[in-house]
């Protein structure tokens, strides 16, 4: 039986955060009222011209830096072709001297996916098809709204380095968090702000020829996205497999049945007969456009991991571990809150326990946690690192300091965690041997199960309050002794 | 030929002086301009629109600010004459074509704003060749404008109207649009003085596009003088318009009479035919500048001649997306359709015109996948060689003379079914649009049977100064029945 | 090529057009011989760069003047027509 692979690439349509359209001075808005954000220009009335919008190029420069792209002298291309959403029947758009190019995306797994380029384009009218379900090959005519003409977008082009729906996904998440945490875009799939068309095909496993791929399109959540991915690659494997060939065409989503349909588009493709903007000038990235792209941007979720990765191993890579501290590392960038482990660290915390705290417990109110001071953090995790506070003591603290913020020392005597001291642990062990001897007997006898007990006795003695780990040496000093 | 002269309104320069000492009113100026429109307009058809309420409106605007003590502009209570490819709000702009007729547009032209603010008073809008595609306004939807100077033949094109209503006296200015010649050349064969600015002087914004690498808007006057004035008020820097250089209006009036003493002045010899009046024009035209002071040389420019068919690759393709938005869609005509698709090639099968039609498919074709680069990437190559040549050339002279077009008008329909004939009268006022170069027609003599002969004189870019100089001693030297204005 | 320019033309007049255009081609053809192997092509006149305008919001056009100017209008939108293919 053959083995197939697949092979998906991704272009996603970002709609950038402007103020402005990027060619005219209309509101860049979602859901006013329709056709009230227009002008001559975006409507593309007789006589109008297009002026870029500078924002819109900072932006576009700040995605391609944060897809590890080279910023390139562009210009400006015409997309010739007629539909009734585009007011001037061409698109403006960025064609063979694009303004990012030769990029990648490292996924939180550490695996990255080729950007091929990240260009600038406007986006079209919004048509609303009336009649016949609103689907529009049963409609009986259609309405167009131009509020969304002219707003600035950024189409980001993968290579086709993605080899599963699961890592689609990841990469539309990934992508889709750094638009965000870079201000760049509100990324909300549902609005309409981040749109996904995926390119799938499949080859047998070890081949390096690419089988003939199918564009699909109408996704519009992750699960979506995987879903259409996993559905497509079947259909496409049991054409193979039954002797026929794939044909290229471009496919929708169906969400409602589960599967692509062919859109069945009478005309030969498209010829949109490029030709560069005269209207417009080229873009130069200068030192102006570069410094406005670049401030207030911090250092990207890939970047972050590794920084963490390094902090907490002595070693950047992301390598699957054991211990779990993949998970948390990756956990702790999504959240933001690698700020606070880093900076409780520097305050001279336990890295492994600075990293597991954050993870785990600070997880569970991110909000509260990115306000936390990190050497008060990192006062409480020496805490518990000494052995003055157990690991239940540590978490409520932690929760008492998300909660109501307040000094973890003064937080530790209010709820009556003071470390007991060593003649108070250990008169306590001796009370629990003296009213246990059998047990004791056993335990002097090598039973090492029975300690557990013991030290059980000790905790619920002492409420809690003793260390496990002092009284578990308490003991075996006793035993040797 | 039966024109005569015709009583003329006087300078720009004059009207807006006594407008402004409150000797004359703008409305007595306007009126003035409205007679002489309503005897002749019959005849000429010039007009798509004639706008008498806004324009009253308008001069009794400026009046009412000359009686508060208040300055109109420069061009108080002047009026003037729109070609109706110039947004003016709410006044119909149709480019001569049916896809637009009845089209108001929201807003006004940025040329058309500063005319208002420098108190002009526009009258109306002048017919076209249908989206400025021609050199005869034969191609204009609703008839065509008739040569003041001869009913019987072409005002030239493609801002025909503005120019006859310049050279019959209706208005002492006007301005049209010049993509490959259609102001110069239509300024030679109506005997008025017509100018193209430099690439990115003017705002485009607000001018219906044909060929946005190559238009320009620019003035029609009687005098050398007046097309100077007009020029200074429209030109400077717009943000509405990317391609507009970012410098201030050139001032041209200052250095218009310092004479042509020691310039050098090159007749470009490719353009000269023998036994041509027109060339006969530009040789006679050289000899005055020479007699003026200037030196005058001839030189051969051979990789100008590339410029016909360049232009003619590069403004259709351009065109033919420019006016893809005329979809029926949005505004003007819709011809309706079982669907969109059907909907927009009925519209536009209808409501363009042959000449726009014949240049749009021209310029898809030049576009179209396989073609691009033996085509339209070719012909951007050309340029770039008319480029070089004309900066070649400029580096031993500092203005170039040439024929404004090889023939004088000629008679309605000779060259309408033709169209490579038709495209022939753009061959010498094409290489410098290619250039983005300004140039200037300067009306400099008459025909065996009286017809106006135009002589362009050619600077490089931001040469307008030097250039409407030497068009001042042209003028100079021409005898006055040259140019116009005339009565048919 | 009128279908890619929504052209609708009956016969007599693709006819006609074939025939001019020809005709155009052939007289243009001296573009295409041209030899330009290091000439660079001109996009415009003059080599001016980044020229950028602020993201300050200008008023827009009043939407009744807009949809005045519409050939149908329905519902604050422009009517057409059924679209028969999806968008590119």
């Amino acid at each position: 039986m053959t083995e197939y692979e697949t092979v998906v690439g991704l272009e996603v349509h970002c709609e950038l955060a402007t103020a402005t359209k990027l060619f005219c001075g209309c509101r860049n808005a979602f859901g006013d009222e329709p056709n009230t954000n227009v002008c001559p220009v975006c409507l593309g009335l007789p006589g109008s011209l297009p002026v870029i919008n500078r924002r819109a190029v900072e932006l576009a420069l700040r995605i391609g830096a944060a897809l590890n792209c080279t910023a390139q002298r562009s210009i400006f291309h015409r997309k010739n072709y007629f539909y009734p959403d585009m007011p001037k029947d061409y698109q403006i758009s960025q064609y063979d001297e694009p303004i990012n190019v030769d990029g990648w995306l490292e996924l939180p797994d550490g695996s990255r996916v080729g950007v091929e380029r990240a260009h600038m384009e406007e986006d079209t009218g919004k048509t609303t098809h009336v009649g016949g379900g609103g689907r529009i090959h049963e409609a009986s005519y259609s309405l167009v709204d131009y509020n969304r003409a002219g707003v600035p977008l950024v189409e980001i082009v993968s290579r086709p380095d993605i080899r599963s729906a699961a890592q689609a996904r990841a990469y539309v998440d990934e992508l889709r968090s750094i638009l965000v945490a870079t201000g760049v875009s509100d990324g909300r799939m549902e609005e309409g702000s981040l749109r996904v068309d995926a390119n799938v095909s499949v080859r047998p496993v070890g081949s390096t020829e690419f089988g003939t791929r199918c564009e699909v399109k109408n996704l519009n959540s992750l699960r979506s996205l995987e879903r259409a991915i996993d559905y497509e690659v079947e259909r496409q494997i049991a054409l193979i497999e039954s002797g026929e060939r794939v044909a290229q065409e471009t496919r929708h989503w169906d969400e409602g049945d589960s599967s692509t349909h062919s859109m069945r588009s009478k005309e030969e493709a498209n010829d949109y007969r490029y030709f560069p903007e005269p209207d417009l000038t080229p873009l130069l990235p200068d030192a102006r456009l570069l410094a406005a792209a670049a401030e207030g941007v911090g250092p990207m979720p890939a970047e972050r991991r590794h920084r963490l990765s390094d902090l907490v191993s002595g070693n950047s890579e992301l390598a699957t571990r054991r211990d779990g501290s993949t998970d948390q590392v990756v956990t702790v960038v999504d959240l933001g809150l690698d700020e606070l482990v880093v900076g409780a660290v520097a305050a001279g915390a336990d890295p492994r326990l600075a990293l597991a705290r954050a993870a785990n417990e600070a997880a569970a109110n991110p909000d509260a946690a990115k306000l936390l001071d990190p050497a008060a953090f990192a006062a409480l995790l020496k805490m518990e690192s000494s052995g003055q506070l157990s690991a239940t003591q540590s978490k409520e603290v932690l929760a008492e300091l998300m909660t109501h913020g307040g000094d973890p020392g003064q937080i530790v005597a209010r709820l009556g965690y003071q470390a007991m001291d060593a003649a108070a642990l250990g008169s306590m062990v001796d009370d629990v041997i003296a009213s246990n001897l059998e047990e004791w007997q056993r335990y002097c006898g090598g039973d090492e199960k029975v300690a557990q007990f013991l030290l059980g006795q000790v905790m619920r003695a002492s409420k809690g309050r003793a260390n496990g780990k002092l009284v578990a040496a308490a003991f075996a000093a006793r035993r040797k002794a | 030929m039966t024109a005569s002269p015709a009583p003329e309104l006087g300078s720009l320069a004059g009207i807006a002086a006594s407008v402004r000492a409150g000797e004359r009113s703008a409305r007595a100026v306007l009126a003035v301009s409205l007679d002489r429109v309503r005897e002749l307009e019959g005849d000429l058809h010039c007009f798509n629109e004639v706008t008498v309420e806004a324009a009253e409106a308008d001069a009794d605007a400026v009046d009412r600010l000359v009686r508060s003590g208040l300055d109109p502009g420069p061009l108080a209570g002047v009026p003037v004459a729109l070609k109706d490819n110039l947004c003016t709000v709410g006044i119909p702009t149709t480019c001569s074509s049916k896809i637009l007729a009845g089209w108001l547009p929201p807003y006004d032209a940025t040329v058309v704003s500063r005319l208002r603010d420098a108190g002009a008073v526009a009258i109306g809008k002048t017919n076209l060749d249908e989206f400025a595609m021609g050199s005869s306004t034969e191609n204009s939807a609703f008839g065509p404008t008739r040569n003041p100077w001869d009913l019987g033949r072409v005002p030239g094109g493609s801002s025909g109207g503005s120019a006859a209503a310049v050279a019959a006296g209706m208005v002492p200015l006007a301005f049209g649009s010049d993509t490959g010649g259609s102001i110069r050349q239509p300024a030679a064969l109506c005997g008025i003085v017509g100018v193209k600015p430099t690439y990115g002087v003017v705002s485009r914004y607000g001018l219906i596009a044909f060929a946005s690498s190559l238009d320009q808007i620019g003035p029609f006057a009687i005098t050398v003088a007046d097309a100077a004035l007009g020029l200074e008020v429209i030109a400077g820097h717009d943000p509405m318009d990317s391609t507009s250089l970012d410098r201030p209006a050139p001032s041209l009036l200052a250095t218009l009479d310092a004479g042509v003493s020691g310039l050098r002045v090159g007749i470009v010899a490719d353009f000269l035919s023998e036994g041509s009046e027109c060339g006969d024009a530009v040789v006679a035209a050289a000899e005055a500048l020479a007699v003026a002071g200037a030196k005058v040389d001839q030189v051969r420019i051979p990789d100008l001649l590339l410029g016909l068919p360049a232009y003619y690759v590069i403004a259709p393709a351009e065109a033919s997306s420019n006016l893809s938005r005329y979809d029926g869609v949005r505004y003007g005509l819709r011809v309706d359709g079982p669907d969109t698709e059907t909907m927009n090639a009925r519209t536009r099968g209808e409501g363009f015109g042959a000449e726009v039609k014949r240049r749009i498919m021209m310029g898809t074709y030049a576009l179209s996948a396989g073609y691009y680069d033996a085509y339209y990437g070719q012909a951007q190559k050309a340029r770039t060689l008319v480029i070089r040549a004309f900066e070649a050339a400029y580096r031993d002279f500092d203005v170039l003379l040439t024929p404004t077009t090889p023939s004088v008008a000629f008679p309605f329909g000779s060259k309408v079914d033709d169209p490579i004939e038709m495209y022939m009268c753009d061959l010498c006022s094409i290489p410098s649009s290619l250039a983005g170069h300004p140039a200037a027609s300067v009306p400099f003599a008459l025909s065996p049977e009286g017809l106006p002969i135009g002589v362009q004189v050619l600077a490089p870019a931001l040469g307008e100064a030097v250039m409407m100089r030497v068009a001042a001693s042209l003028e100079a030297a021409a005898p006055r029945e040259a140019r116009g204005p005339v009565s048919p | 090529m009128a279908r890619l320019a929504r052209l609708a033309l009956d016969e007599d007049e693709v006819g006609r057009y074939a025939m001019q255009l020809s005709a155009i081609l052939e007289h243009v053809d001296a573009v295409r011989r041209l030899d330009t192997a290091d000439v660079p092509p001109t996009a415009h006149p003059f080599p001016v760069e980044n020229v950028l305008r602020s993201d300050t919001e200008r008023p827009s056009l009043d939407r009744e003047a807009v949809l005045a100017q519409a050939p149908v209008a329905e519902n604050d939108r422009f009517r057409v027509p059924r679209i028969m293919g999806e968008a590119p």
